[in-house]
């Protein structure tokens, strides 16, 4: 009852807010809709526990519609250019490694301020874009070098936040984590969640938690990590995503990268249905981050189909969709230089992240 | 190119993704774009009656195909009938090596092969690159396998020779698999029959077997319209009969070959029921109707085409359903991101487009989305009919198009009701996250396939095929294999013809196939020193019997008694001093014949052995009312208990020895009825044993699942009864149907009819509950015919003679139930190895394959 009623003061805290936050939140400030209906950024709203109860997941089934989706679509050509263009416009630009330093996150930066050579970019025509890569997303400890690097550049810089990759620090330390990142600049935190919450079935636990979390983040933009190589059955990703998303996260995302298995496309199918069914139940649109295993072009192109498809264009923007990678933009690069000049590339000719 | 980059970043649109297809004409031009047959290892020249076949997704002919005249098929299945002993004493081995080549063949040039069954058909390349193709390589694969392990695996069985296949044109290439693979597997050679839409696969395939070397013959390609098919359904050197096709066409051949001892197995339509209840995986569940009825266009025999939803779920799952309706993509078939494809001709289109007209007329919502559909060829939009009632013509209709229609359901039980309220049972789809709703509901569905939380999965090792009208047969796994084998004994001996054929069937038996009259019968228990021959049998008094109407007004004649009966020197049998009255056996009563008439029984001395009820139409009906009532809950009564109920059978008639040996002794001597009774007892034991036994099994697809063959009743059976050894043969034809959970209304021999008053005794006496055997005494000629032509009797066995036989295949055509009889020979009654086991369970059960995948 304690933890409920928690629950209740935070969603009356949400509320009041929710007056404050900015309507339209898609590309260019354009409404994001699903099926013609308008929807609104989330926010956090009452624990549904029937919402959690009623999840129905049939691996087996999801697994065979998985298989297909990189098998029913197929984009080519121009298209094809385009849609990998877009895949690093959705791209959170990732280095989260225990030898990070400020150098080899400046460089990182600077690759993200330039993510496709210019020759490239002249040859396609797409001056005009501008592309960069959708943020740059780095640990705490990096968050002032990176805002520094990016200046001018306005690529947002995301932090890991909350005990990442575990997420098993003391509560308090983590939410304070999260005010360090956001007063350091960063304005996107990836959070991640204490997975045993999800094992227990201790749905409200976990709701406070998200949104004491999302509380923490005051401006900044969050996106909650499931940790779903840990949480391994899709129905337990199912639920962990209905209760984030009432927990108001800005975005939900498969994987710290340091799970066994990161985002495969059953975990993203799920936790896409999931939040096409809480648009269709709240009006609110929620963003989904694949993170962890993505590495290659044609990966790319199989997600983005799976957000166009089971979503719609709303969620190929980087203000609901987002990649966490760290190698893909190299291949997509290498793609690029074969759409352009017809000869397959190498590594060693496109600049490093 | 630069500035399009920009849009096409900002629109997101998917572009087109052309499969290349000039390696696929620069074959057919090669060819000249005409073909002829493949007959006895060569092409033929294209001369005489040729058709063109078309891209549907554009009209352009592709090529001009021969349209085979009888001539032609005469020379194929001469080619085929040459070339079957040389492709018999290869063996398992050789012939796995070739089925073996054919797989490889197929995997090294699958690009080839699927874009040329797209164009020639109109589906995606997707699923002809995906499915289609691997499913052909593996069903090559698969049966490589069961050649080389024919002799073991299927021991005392030999190839049934030479088989005509007809395929239909929604599948070419898979569907060729399906036929040519076991077939030649087993030993058998082939014509097979492509469709007149979708001839080009079936050729590339015939150049495969030229390639691998596959012995001139072996297989024959014979191009045609349906003049063609009936060429080789009509051809008495075709030993087997295998077709894939419409409902309508399966009635045909069944009738065409009723005459004939032509073995047969059609697949054929379907309604196919998509179950979902409110416990599913409503997400998953639609997308299963994606692989369902939008795969192929719909053009699929076993697609969900019939959506049953649980009311209180409906309408969000009709929402979804609309929503991803909006995101599937129409449009040429050849492109890589189309889900949609082309539908295969103008008649089929025009078809589609009329029953959606019908079934908004008849009150149901029509929908479809608003999506981009290309300007020429036979396209389609995905639609969905809501609000259609069992009543209306598109819930009862195979449409085979993309189009679904849907109906609400409250519980479990009308789930399974409106599943069932069809005339087919080919497949079935239950989705639900409950494996005690979803198992039980598999059970309970009328259908071969049932596929669990997934839809249109198929693999070589497990069988496919269907209850009721969607046929009867199975392809695939060992249950498939089973089509193209036949005991050996009945190939090795020669055909010992029965010992007199029935007259006074209209019917009447075809002139080729008549048998000599006064054949003597071959059987084992000759060897004990007595010998039954037909001119036994040839009594006095019986043909009148046969010859005379049963609704004539001269009820004399059954009561005069002959003239040894009144001179009455000698009783024929000891009297029980109290006149006992023989009467119908109908849902374990005796009932009076509604004719209100008996006839006379004469033992073998010519004498009155007593009278025996005289059966009519309206008996018939009320033994198979009597044989449906109770047909759920035998079939549901657990084997160990059906094994009891045999066992104490065997304890009764054990107990009345001496009185039914007596009785018996009348008709075949005291000799015979001494063996005979002590055969029986073994016999009802035997199939007591069996009862919990002939198990079903389970088959390891490629895939995370397990697919339960599952054995299961066939349901009413109707028994014809032979003459000979009348005991041994009614005990023999009814106990293996009783044992697997049929329900049976069988007619005894004529000639011995009074027995059956001894049996039903000990039936009431053994717990068998009422209703599981009726037995209606009779003409077995004009009883039959009834059977055969019920509608609610789901399998005929008849072991009398021809015209019994081609009376009962005839008759079968209403519903299409599955037909069983000797074929004209006589059976050995008294060898095991011909008249018990295996082959009489396998005939008594139908295999059900459910799909259960599983992983969390």
């Amino acid at each position: 009852m304690g933890i409920f009623s928690k629950s209740e003061d935070l969603l009356a805290k949400a509320e009041a807010s929710a007056a404050a936050a900015p309507s339209g939140h898609g590309a260019g400030g354009t409404a994001v809709t699903l099926h013609g209906r308008d929807l609104t950024p989330n926010r956090r709203r009452k624990l549904e526990l029937d919402w959690v109860e009623e999840v129905r997941v049939n691996t087996s089934a999801v697994e065979r519609r998985a298989a297909t989706i990189p098998t029913r679509r197929s984009v080519k050509k121009d298209w094809q250019a385009a849609w990998l263009l877009r895949a690093i416009a959705c791209m959170d630009l990732t280095t989260l490694s225990g030898d990070d330093s400020a150098e080899r996150v400046k460089r990182l930066c600077a690759k993200a301020r330039r993510p496709v050579q210019d020759h490239l970019v002249k040859a396609m025509g797409i001056e005009e874009l501008h592309l960069t890569v959708g943020a740059v997303c780095v640990y705490h400890a990096f968050v002032e070098t990176a805002v520094k690097a990016l200046d001018g550049s306005g690529i947002p810089v995301a932090a890991v936040s909350t005990g990442f990759p575990a997420g098993l620090s003391p509560l308090e330390t983590r939410v304070e984590e999260i005010k360090r990142s956001v007063a350091a600049g960063a304005s996107e935190i990836d959070i991640v969640i204490t997975r045993a919450h999800v094992f227990n079935g201790e749905w409200n636990a976990l709701y406070d938690e998200v949104a004491a979390f999302k509380e923490a983040c005051g401006p900044a933009h969050m996106k909650a990590i499931l940790g779903t190589g840990d949480l391994l059955t899709l129905r337990n990703v199912a639920r962990a995503s209905w209760v984030a998303m009432m927990a108001g996260a800005d975005f939900i995302k498969t994987s710290t990268g340091k799970e066994a298995v990161n985002a495969t496309l059953p975990v993203s199918l799920v936790m896409v249905r999931a939040i096409r069914e809480y648009a269709e139940r709240t009006g609110m649109s929620v963003g989904y981050k694949p993170a962890g295993g993505i590495k290659t072009a044609k990966q790319s192109l199989d997600w983005l189909a799976l957000m166009k498809d089971e979503l719609g264009r709303p969620w190929l923007e980087p203000s609901l969709f987002r990649f966490g990678a760290s190698s893909m933009l190299g291949d997509i690069e290498r793609q690029l230089e074969h759409f352009v000049t017809g000869r397959y590339s190498a590594t060693s000719r496109h600049p490093l992240a | 190119m630069a500035s399009s980059i920009v849009e096409k970043f900002k629109s997101m649109e998917y572009g087109p993704a052309p499969e290349d297809a000039s390696g696929v004409m620069q074959w057919l031009d090669a060819r000249g774009k005409r073909f002829g047959h493949y007959i006895a290892g060569a092409w033929t020249e294209l001369a005489g009656e040729s058709f063109e076949t078309r891209n549907p997704a554009n009209g352009d002919v592709l090529a001009t195909v021969a349209n085979g005249s009888e001539a032609d098929v005469d020379r194929a299945v001469q080619a085929a009938r040459a070339a079957l002993p040389g492709w018999q004493a290869l063996g398992g081995h050789q012939r796995a090596r070739y089925l073996y080549a054919f797989a490889r063949q197929v995997q090294k040039h699958s690009r080839k092969l699927a874009v040329l069954e797209t164009l020639d058909n109109g589906k995606s390349i997707r699923e002809s690159r995906d499915i289609d193709i691997p499913l052909v390589a593996r069903h090559f694969y698969h049966h490589a396998g069961w050649a080389q392990l024919l002799e073991d695996e299927f021991p005392n069985s030999a190839p049934v020779g030479v088989v005509g296949q007809i395929i239909p044109w929604n599948f070419p290439l898979l569907m060729f698999a399906w036929k040519v693979a076991p077939a030649l597997a087993a030993g058998c050679t082939v014509v097979i029959k492509p469709a007149e839409f979708t001839p080009l696969s079936a050729i590339a395939l015939a150049e495969i077997a030229a390639e691998v070397g596959l012995p001139a013959g072996v297989l024959n390609v014979v191009n045609g319209d349906g003049r063609t098919g009936a060429a080789i359904v009509g051809h008495p050197g075709v030993d087997k009969i295998a077709f894939t096709g419409s409902t309508e066409v399966g009635r045909l051949i069944r009738k065409a070959t009723a005459g004939t001892t032509k073995k047969l197995s059609l697949e054929l339509g379907g309604k196919s029921p998509f179950i979902v209840f409110d416990d599913a995986d409503l997400d998953s569940a639609v997308e299963g109707l994606v692989d369902g009825i939008w795969f192929n266009q719909g053009q699929v025999c076993c697609a969900g085409s019939r959506l049953l939803v649980q009311e209180r779920v409906a309408e969000r799952l009709y929402s979804k359903i609309r929503v991803r309706m909006e995101t599937l993509r129409v449009g040429s078939p050849l492109d890589k991101a189309v889900d949609i494809g082309a539908i295969v001709d103008q008649v089929q289109y025009d078809r589609i487009k009329r029953l959606v007209e019908m079934g908004v007329a008849e009150g149901a919502t029509c929908w479809q989305p608003d999506i981009s559909m290309p300007e020429r060829g036979l396209f389609l939009k995905p639609t969905l009919l809501t609000g259609v009632a069992p009543a209306s013509t598109v819930a009862q209709e195979e449409i085979f198009g993309p189009v679904l229609v849907s109906m609400t359901f409250r519980t479990p039980a009308e789930a399974v009701e409106l599943a069932n309220n069809t005339t087919y049972g080919l497949a079935a789809c239950v989705w639900s996250e409950n494996i005690n709703v979803a198992l039980d509901v598999a059970a309970q569905v009328k259908a071969g396939v049932v596929w669990v939380n997934a839809t249109n999965l198929f693999d070589a090792a497990c069988g496919f095929g269907g209850y009721r009208e969607s046929g009867y047969g199975r392809e695939g796994g060992r249950e498939g294999m089973q089509e193209y084998l036949v005991p050996a004994w009945l190939k090795e001996e020669p055909a010992a013809a029965l010992p007199e054929p029935m007259p006074g069937s209209e019917f009447g038996p075809p002139a080729e196939l008549s048998v000599p009259v006064g054949a003597v019968m071959d059987s084992g228990y000759a060897s004990n020193g007595t010998e039954a021959s037909a001119v036994e049998f040839a009594l006095p008094g019986l043909a009148e019997v046969r010859d005379s109407d049963l609704v004539e007004d001269e009820p004399t004649i059954w009561h005069e008694a002959p003239a040894a009966a009144k001179a009455g020197a000698e009783p024929a049998y000891p009297s029980f001093g109290i006149d006992r009255t023989v009467k119908q056996y109908i849902g374990g009563k005796q009932a009076r014949p509604d004719s209100g008439y008996s006839f006379p029984v004469f033992g073998l001395d010519g004498k009155v052995v007593g009278e025996a009820p005289l059966g009519s139409r309206k008996d018939i009906r009320n033994a198979v009312e009597a044989a449906r009532s109770v047909a759920g809950k035998w079939a549901r009564t657990a084997a160990h208990g059906r094994a009891q109920v045999l066992y104490f059978i065997a304890e009764n008639l054990a107990q009345r020895r001496e009185e039914i040996v007596a009785k018996l002794a009348a008709f075949v001597g005291p000799e015979q009825a001494a063996i005979e009774f002590d055969y029986g007892i073994e016999r009802t034991f035997s199939y007591a044993a069996w009862c919990d036994k002939y198990e079903g099994s389970i088959h390891n697809p490629p895939f995370r699942m397990v697919t339960l063959a599952m054995k299961e009743p066939v349901g009413v059976v109707g028994v014809l009864c032979p003459d000979e050894a009348p005991l041994l043969s009614f005990l023999s034809l009814v106990l293996p149907a009783v044992a697997m959970g049929n329900t049976v209304v069988v007619v005894p021999s004529e000639r011995a009819a009074t027995l059956m008053g001894e049996l039903y005794q000990v039936f009431d006496t053994s717990d068998l509950p009422g209703g599981v055997v009726n037995i209606v005494a009779g003409k077995p000629i004009e009883l039959g015919r009834t059977l055969a032509e019920h509608d609610d009797v789901d399998a005929m066995w008849s072991f009398r003679d021809t015209a019994a036989s081609t009376m009962c295949k005839l008759g079968s055509v209403g519903n299409l139930k599955q037909v069983w009889t000797n074929e004209g020979r006589s059976v050995d009654w008294f060898d095991r190895k011909q008249a018990e086991g295996r082959l009489f369970l396998r005939h008594a059960t139908q295999i059900k394959n459910i799909w259960v995948p599983y992983g969390e």
